[in-house]
């Protein structure tokens, strides 16, 4: 059982004329295929592990879904600019998405997204120059007893003090449980 | 009598992730007892228990499931795991304590719906928790408890797959969830069709909660009549999972029977022990942010199916409570829900979309220190015709926003007025400006 963290290493960059989906990214997807009546069903899993696979999900890469899976491009489009969890841009290898709602926001969560700012040199929604870092915000991560928290990857850190932020960010395990 | 815990009874047990330590307390014992009695006594008896479902709606579980059509050749069950509702985090401890339990609930549930897939819809934010089911799934599955012929039964085969969602709030509503699992954005549908004769992939589809799967294995363990004395019969039986959040000293997930009172929540010694540094309340979210606010003055409320009501609000909702304290800015409090709504709002209804993003609009007006006193009145007359043309909008959302919206501007009124007469703007609202 393989916890699947998404890839920060690779770039996604179209090569020329070359598909991007590999046969090895297509059979990940088509492993989905009996779990569902439908290809279309299978759209957000390979949404998924295409953004695991390569750290986004490009134009190029959007296509070479539609096709795979016969949904048109646009659909395609369609589904994965609803769902925040996806982007089609580079990201930091690291993604801090700290938790904006209510609760979190009762116990600090400005004081902290401040002290991220600050030590980052970055604002929200922002990416450090050296594709490091990118520094997001979203609405309640469901761990609202751990407030103010954020999510480094798929680590969640609880009762984030602005002070915590430097030494947090310094592990270089930070978003590895 | 101290009250004994049903649904967190393994949570502090070592290894109570694993099959055998849950064999070990009596798990999956249930789902053979379900196997012997048959599928009719076994809806029967969901039914005796008057179970209500645990993800904010509050219907009936047995009846739900007595709509599918009977003919019915192939159905689902969708498993509510998208919880995303600020405040509540209860689907995810059962999830990350006691993940079979969750799993035997789903087998029982699918025996006696005829289910043959039943998809885990979570929320793509719960890592943790998705690695912890992936591997109490590939154990129950090595057990014969998923997959053909289960528990060598003839007549019942069914399989369980994890289907991650993707960061949209509106995927908890029972058919966004639908859409969603069938590729789509999470627009939900409009009804009737309910999703028990038309849901996923136009077929009979049963949506329940984690926490509500969860309550079955105990009814089916230790029978209707026992789960329906715990709490307060016959409207709210069985046992709870509350969560307290906010300045509170034990911030955390708490069981209780149904009709624990928010003060108890938040100050009894098994629960949220009182506020932190001789913090003082100045209002509580007592069910989720969409159920709405009660003041200090009300916190006798009971979290159960019917009194919240009584309080002006939306109802039980998950019964995760929100405590905000007297140094909090209340138009900050004002500015994040109405975010939360305008953000989240799938956007098909002209209602919802535009009423949540002038509400929000108007807000930040406030906080900035501009506001007008007709500012509150504004924000009332489009909660009354946002939501509250009930049933007008296609999903509960626009009502999710109208009760806190509305209560805390009706039962903080003053607080407000006097913010718009003699305060300045929040700083860091003017600063983003
Ligand atoms: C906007 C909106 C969001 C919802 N989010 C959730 C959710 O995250 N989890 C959940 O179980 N139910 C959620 N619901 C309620 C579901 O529509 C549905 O009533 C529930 O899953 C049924 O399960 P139950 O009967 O077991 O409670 C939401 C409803 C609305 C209107
Ligand atoms: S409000 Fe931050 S995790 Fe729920």
């Amino acid at each position: 059982m393989a916890w699947q963290v998404i890839n920060r290493e690779i770039a996604a960059a179209p090569a020329d004329g070359k598909p991007l989906l590999t046969e090895e990214v297509k059979a990940k997807i088509a492993r989905f295929f009996p779990k569902y009546e439908t290809r279309r069903a299978v759209l957000i899993p390979a949404l998924h592990v295409v953004q695991e696979t390569f750290g986004n999900v490009s134009y190029q890469a959007m296509k070479e879904i539609g096709e795979f899976l016969a949904v048109p491009p646009s659909e395609v489009l369609d589904t994965m600019s609803f769902y925040s969890h996806f982007w089609t841009g580079d990201r930091g290898r690291k993604v801090i998405v700290v938790c904006r709602s209510l609760s979190c926001q009762v116990m600090g969560h400005e004081a902290l997204l401040e002290a991220l700012r600050r030590h980052l040199a970055i604002s929200e929604h922002e990416t450090t120059p050296d594709g490091q870092w990118s520094l997001m915000t979203e609405e309640c991560l469901g761990a609202c007893e751990h407030g103010p928290c954020m999510l480094i990857n798929e680590r969640l850190h609880a009762k984030v003090r602005p002070d915590d932020v430097a030494r947090i960010l310094a592990d270089p395990n930070c978003d590895k449980e | 009598m101290a009250f004994e815990p049903v649904l967190s009874r393994n949570f502090n047990v070592p290894g109570s992730q694993s099959i055998d330590v849950y064999r070990q307390r009596g798990g999956y014992r249930a789902i053979a007892k379900a196997l012997e009695m048959g599928r009719d006594a076994v809806a029967e008896e969901v039914k005796k228990s008057n179970l209500r479902g645990r993800g904010g709606a509050g219907f009936p579980a047995g009846t739900k499931w007595s709509f599918l059509p009977p003919n019915r050749t192939v159905t689902y069950l969708c498993v509510n795991a998208d919880e995303s509702e600020p405040g509540t985090f209860n689907n995810r401890y059962i999830m990350e304590l006691d993940p079979h339990m969750l799993l035997e609930g789903i087998l029982i549930a699918g025996y006696t719906t005829r289910a043959t897939i039943a998809y885990i819809y979570l929320r793509v934010e719960y890592h943790k928790a998705y690695r912890i089911l992936q591997k109490a799934l590939e154990e129950a599955y090595a057990a014969n408890l998923f997959g053909k012929n289960i528990l060598g039964n003839p007549d019942f085969s069914m399989d369980c797959y994890i289907h991650r969602g993707a960061g949209a709030y509106v995927c908890g509503e029972e058919t966004g969830l639908i859409e969603s699992l069938e590729g789509k954005r999470g627009w939900p549908r409009i009804k009737p069709p309910f999703p028990a004769i038309a849901g996923a992939f136009g077929k009979p589809t049963v949506v329940n909660n984690v926490e509500t799967l969860s309550c079955v294995v105990p009814i089916i363990d230790r029978g209707a009549a026992w789960f329906a004395s715990i709490g307060l019969p016959p409207a709210s039986t069985g046992p709870k999972l509350y969560t307290v959040s906010g300045p509170v000293k034990r911030p955390g997930c708490y069981e209780a029977p149904l009709g624990l009172t928010v003060r108890e929540l938040i100050e009894g010694k098994d629960f949220g022990q009182g506020m932190q540094d001789g913090k003082k309340i100045k209002a509580v979210i007592p069910g989720g942010l969409s159920v709405g606010f009660l003041t200090s003055d009300e916190l006798d409320c009971k979290l159960d199916f019917d009194d919240p009501r009584k309080y002006g609000l939306l109802g039980l909702g998950t019964a995760g409570a929100i405590v905000i304290d007297e140094s909090v800015d209340l138009r900050q409090v004002l500015m994040n829900i109405a975010r939360f709504y305008s953000t989240e709002s799938c956007g098909q209804c002209t209602q919802c979309r535009e009423g949540t993003m002038w509400i929000y609009k108007i807000a930040r007006r406030i906080a900035s220190g501009t506001g007008r006193l007709e500012d509150l009145d504004l924000i009332t007359e489009i909660t009354a015709t946002m939501g509250m043309m009930t049933g007008r909008s296609i999903c509960g959302h626009a009502d999710g926003a109208t009760f806190p919206l509305k209560t805390l501007i009706k039962k903080f009124r003053l607080d407000f007025e006097n913010y718009i007469r003699n305060q300045k703007g929040v700083a860091e609202v003017i600063a983003a400006q």
